[in-house]
């Protein structure tokens, strides 16, 4: 596994060992509306078996990533225009979305995004969709998350966001994947809930054997449990390491001021991202 | 007592009736958002269709019901796959256009192979009638409504049990999260005018056994909107409260005020609860968190 010291470079891929990634995004280019460039030839590799936290502020494409890797951009008027996705193996860019989540992959979306007219237990079952049979797997669930089963004929729109966002989790996981992204999951919740839910990640991927992508603005959290990370801006990789090295290491912290030189711009815009940085980590 | 009784029956039949011509509508618009002014066509379709089986082909009568579940299978997806998909992501007003335009197309080839006038058909329901406290009620009614409610029982446990059912509701409340979960929406899509025509092919053999074959059975396919508006456009139990109050009103109407005011009624009511409650009496809420 990688054991590149915290760099300023985005080489990325190129430093994880080819059979261990189950999944490797190479100089991906992402364009929206056939103008707008997101992803700037981003790369990124998550090893099996690890978790792999993705951090970095508003609008960086985050998100433009996991859609990027589920297949959700066509539906967004979103392209990659370069580069490639592999996820066990196998070139994935162009695959349908459907496909995808057959081929082992599970995103939950920013914003939990549950069917909210639905039960939790039907919530449960349109996760399963791509399961010939989801009778046992319901049953782990439950046992997994027994909030979940104490609601299961609840609707899901009256949730409250902790348990929608178990319930989000509870509905990848029905789909079986070896991969599981997450798409800030700590969004909107309350300093205790986003340690249970942190805290069931890190037993999804302990108890398991469960990949994590899990992309954070709660930086500091995301690192306590992942084993690597990566800090995304404006489309690229600048920054990735080992996540205990990461914690610990000053330039991390100062990860934003650093950039502002780099780049050279001291706009308005840049100090205004800078306060929100800060706050940030 | 016995007239009160008798407008009953055929209004609740009729009621049935629009109730699965308005499931139809209701399905289209809940999963996929286009509301389809050929609903009423398609209730004529497939009226056309069992004739063409069961009379011109001279099929019996389950296999004539099997063609025409068949042929409108695949009108529905046809019609899902060459109008609206390329139509997807444009403005609701132009995908509006495009369903009246299918409804003129599919009303021109129906009189196109038909012409105007009514054909004939064999009764298919069991005719005569039974007295009840006084009232001669015709059987084929009753059995509308037994068929009627078989098959909404039937699509409500498949929304409620089955795993397309339960993912064809996932589409209409999430599209991307159902995307995600590795649902095809187009599949989906395609599915939900599948099932839209069935369900008219279903009103329109009925409607054709108690009326008539003909051109008429589209416009009692029109009423598929003030029932919607009257239950919520995209509320699945509310087609069958919808479909059983106009059925009824009409009837009424029609026996103890005015047969002309009965074919207006249904209209006033549509514009009267556009006025008091936009979404139905039944439309589904937007869930709203804090
Ligand atoms: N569908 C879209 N069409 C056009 N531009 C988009 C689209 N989605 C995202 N963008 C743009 O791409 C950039 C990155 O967005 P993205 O959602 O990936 O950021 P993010 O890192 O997830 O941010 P956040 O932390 O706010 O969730 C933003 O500038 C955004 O405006
Ligand atoms: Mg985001």
């Amino acid at each position: 596994m990688s054991t590149t010291p915290v760099t300023g470079t985005s080489g990325a891929a190129a430093t994880a060992a080819p059979g261990g990634s189950l999944l490797t995004l190479n100089n991906v280019e992402v364009i929206y509306d056939d103008v707008i460039l997101v992803l700037r030839g981003l790369s990124l590799a998550v090893p099996e078996g690890k978790i792999v936290a993705l951090l970095g502020s508003n609008g960086a494409g985050k998100s433009t990533t996991l859609k990027a890797v589920s297949g959700l951009l066509p539906s967004e008027h979103g392209e990659v225009t370069d580069g490639s996705v592999v996820f066990d193996g196998q070139d994935i860019t162009r695959m349908d979305a459907a496909e995808r989540v057959k081929q082992g992959m599970s995103l939950c979306m920013e914003g939990r995004h549950v069917f909210e007219h639905l039960s939790v237990a039907e919530n449960l079952v349109a996760g399963a969709y791509t399961q010939k049979d989801s009778g046992e797997d319901l049953d782990v669930v439950y046992e997994f998350f027994p909030k979940l089963a104490d609601m299961r004929n609840r609707v899901a729109g009256y949730l409250s966001g902790g348990e929608q966002q178990m319930l989000a989790i509870g509905r990848a996981l029905m789909a079986k994947p070896k991969l599981l992204m997450l798409d800030e999951p700590s969004l909107g919740l309350a300093p205790l809930l986003v340690q249970e839910i942190f805290g069931y990640i890190k037993r999804l991927n302990t108890e398991r054997g469960l990949t994590v992508l899990v992309i954070e603005q709660n930086a500091r959290r995301a690192l306590e449990v992942a084993d690597h990370g990566y800090i995304m801006e404006q489309g690229r990789i600048v920054l990735e390491g080992p996540a205990a090295e990461m914690r610990e290491n000053p330039d991390v912290k100062e990860f934003y001021l650093g950039l502002g030189e780099e780049g050279g711009r001291k706009s308005y815009r840049d100090v205004k991202h800078y306060k929100r940085r800060k706050r940030w980590l | 007592m016995s007239t009160f009784l008798n407008l009953m029956v055929y209004g609740l039949a009729d009621g049935a009736i629009l109730a699965l011509a308005a499931l139809g509508f209701v399905l289209i618009y809940k999963a996929t958002s286009v509301i389809n002014f050929a609903q009423g066509e398609f209730l004529l379709v497939g009226a056309y269709m069992f004739y063409t089986a069961f009379v011109v082909l001279q099929l019996p009568l389950v296999l004539a019901v099997v063609f025409g579940v068949v042929i409108a299978t695949l009108i529905g997806v046809l019609v899902e796959r060459l109008i609206l998909r390329p139509m997807v992501g444009e403005n609701p007003i132009s995908i509006i256009m495009v369903t009246i335009g299918l409804s003129i197309f599919l009303r021109s080839v129906v009189q196109m192979f038909y012409g105007t006038r009514p054909q004939s058909q064999p009764a298919v329901l069991p005719t005569g009638s039974v007295n009840v406290l006084g009232a001669t009620i015709p059987v084929n009614r009753l059995w509308v409504l037994l068929i009627a409610a078989v098959v909404l029982t039937a699509f409500t446990v498949f929304f409620r049990r089955s795993r397309h059912g339960i993912a064809m509701r996932a589409v209409a409340d999430d599209q991307q999260a159902a995307m995600t979960m590795g649902i095809s929406v187009r599949r989906i899509f395609a599915m939900a005018w599948a099932l839209a025509a069935v369900s008219a092919l279903i009103a329109g053999i009925l409607l054709g056994d108690i009326y008539a074959v003909d051109q008429n059975i589209a416009a009692f396919g029109l009423l598929v909107f003030p029932v919607v508006i009257l239950g919520g456009l995209d509320s699945v139990p509310g087609t069958i409260v919808g479909g059983l109050t106009i059925g009824l009103l009409k009837q009424f109407t029609s026996g103890y005020l005015d047969p002309g005011l009965a074919t207006v009624i249904p209209y006033v009511v549509l514009v009267l609860i556009l006025l008091v409650r936009p979404y139905g009496i039944f439309g589904e809420t937007r869930i709203e968190r804090v």
